[in-house]
């Protein structure tokens, strides 16, 4: 039904998918303009920078399309909306996560992956099978580890009605982080992403396999496989959230 | 005039409710300061003085970004929704027969919305990264006002811009379109991203002349004190200017839609 309504205003649908194309695309046109003054960052190639940014860009472009709604439940929490999706006989976040469902939203995907293909060919790496698979299973770990984010994030609001933007510090915020190789930010914030809040599982860790360069925070190099667990770990965590927060909602009573 | 300086006050207290939002506001921006400075550094660490900027002016180049991001509605007015919400349902019939002008209210209502932004979004996110980092202050105590002074112009040409993109819906209806291009070109020609003396050739000079210029880099560049004397009264000159070309074609742009008014629904 979302996408039909969205149908029915063909212009603007069309203006906000070109505009969604441009809105990541200007996040790269940020990094090839610094590569226009600059050789390399932190030692990276713009080849290298633009791997991590197509994979992660990817990942989050994936987990924005399907759930990219989940970060709005504050505002039904706020004029009591959630309150019909409880007495649906339909999972509640199922029912969010459809709710205005914005095809539009393709266009961060279509641009990630651009990007990503683009950085595939321009890399100079010795491609073994081993690698050529991780590439893939990076991308879809990474899909799963932003899903969990976002899911959780959704779940926090139901305690935190105006709370959204702490979502969108760790959707948003981490994949700005992540476009750029972790050597340029303080070791501190480092291992924070790696052993607190795991998101480098979402890139850095397996990207630096693929690239032959050291892991990040002092991991071994199998770590670089380990992202389908650590995105497996993830989803079971926001799960166990989001139904803690459905179970302690409260309507507002209005 | 009493009108307009109650409806500011109510904007400042409408957004100061909002407590939660603002804490949250506040973290995100620390947040992204925090990676943006980083990237900077690695950047200016490359190619030191890029910009005509030092290592501490990009540092606070960043900072003071986070700082304006919300009082100079850079990713949005915050009462555009509201505004296309009323023309697409067709309460703005009521909010026209109303005894007070359209864009003098929503001008009142940004006004004081920005002036709480500042506080509430702004100080917090500045003072954090002064700590954290060795930024650029200004030298000369004035500066500051002169900060302020920029700014308060800057708001007033984000206000226009965001105006005219509500004003839209009047012939768009879903204005969703109009709204993310302009949330685009706020983020990208404003400096936020990058500063515009960082772009490269034309682009860079016609960036800097656009009026997102307005909303971030000159009110920066007045911050860093790169631009004093003259050149100072030459930074207020283009942002005074926009201001009043922008609010002249929202006027305008108003009395058009008025007068074609269609009243959807009830």
């Amino acid at each position: 039904m979302w996408v039909r309504s969205t149908m029915t205003y063909r212009f603007s649908f069309a203006m906000t998918l070109l505009s969604n194309f441009a809105a990541t695309a200007f996040d790269f046109v940020v990094i090839l303009l610094m590569f226009s003054q600059v050789r390399s960052l932190g030692g990276f190639s713009f080849a290298e920078v633009a791997f991590l940014y197509g994979a992660t860009g990817t990942a989050f472009g994936l987990a924005d399309l399907a759930l990219g709604q989940v970060q709005r439940l504050g505002r039904r929490v706020r004029d009591g909306t959630l309150d019909t999706l409880l007495v649906r006989p339909v999972p509640v976040l199922a029912q969010v996560a459809a709710d205005r469902f914005a095809p539009r939203r393709l266009g961060r995907v279509v641009q990630g992956l651009a990007v990503l293909v683009w950085s595939l060919v321009l890399l100079d790496v010795a491609w073994t099978p081993l690698k050529v698979a991780l590439v893939p299973v990076m991308v879809v770990s990474g899909w799963l580890i932003y899903s969990a984010v976002m899911v959780a994030g959704g779940a926090f609001q139901m305690w935190a009605q105006d709370g959204s933007e702490v979502a969108n510090a760790f959707t948003y915020g981490g994949n700005t982080l992540l476009q750029y190789p972790p050597v340029i930010f303080a070791q501190d914030l480092v291992r924070g992403v790696v052993y607190v809040v795991p998101l480098a599982f979402v890139n850095w860790v397996p990207a630096l396999y693929v690239l032959g360069r050291e892991a990040p925070a002092g991991l071994p190099d199998w770590a670089a496989f380990a992202s389908p667990l650590v995105a497996g770990l993830f989803v079971a965590m926001a799960g166990l959230v989001w139904r803690v927060g459905i179970r302690s909602y409260r309507s507002t009573g209005s | 005039m009493r009108l307009y300086a109650a409806v500011a006050a109510g904007g400042f207290r409408r957004y100061a409710t909002y407590r939660m939002a603002t804490a949250a506001g506040v973290f995100t921006n620390t947040v992204f300061g925090f990676i943006l400075a980083y990237t900077y550094m690695a950047l200016w660490d490359e190619r030191p003085g890029l910009g005509g900027y030092d290592m501490a002016e990009a540092l606070a180049f960043v900072w003071v970004g986070q700082a304006l991001l919300a009082t100079c509605g850079l990713m949005g007015g915050g009462f555009e929704d509201e505004l296309m919400e009323r023309i697409k349902t067709g309460d703005i019939a009521v909010d026209l027969y109303r005894p007070a002008d359209l864009q003098l209210w929503w001008l009142s209502v940004s006004l004081g919305r920005s002036g709480f932004q500042l506080l509430g979004r702004g100080v917090v996110p500045m003072a954090v990264g002064a700590l954290a980092f060795d930024l650029a202050l200004p030298e000369h105590p004035l500066t500051w006002l002169a900060f302020l002074v920029s700014v308060a112009l800057g708001v007033v040409v984000s206000f226009a811009v965001w105006f005219l993109v509500a004003l839209s819906a009047f012939w768009l209806m879903d204005g969703a379109g109009a709204v993310q291009v302009a949330w685009l070109s706020g983020t990208f020609f404003s400096g936020m991203l990058l500063p515009l003396t960082v772009f490269p050739g034309a682009l860079g000079e016609v960036a800097r002349l656009l009026p997102w210029a307005s909303l971030l880099q000159v009110p920066a560049d007045v911050f860093l004190e790169k631009r004093t004397g003259w050149d100072l009264m030459e930074a207020y000159a283009f942002q005074a200017g926009w201001a009043v070309v922008l609010l002249l074609a929202g006027r305008a742009v108003q009395a058009a839609a008025t007068r074609r008014v269609v009243v959807q629904g009830g």
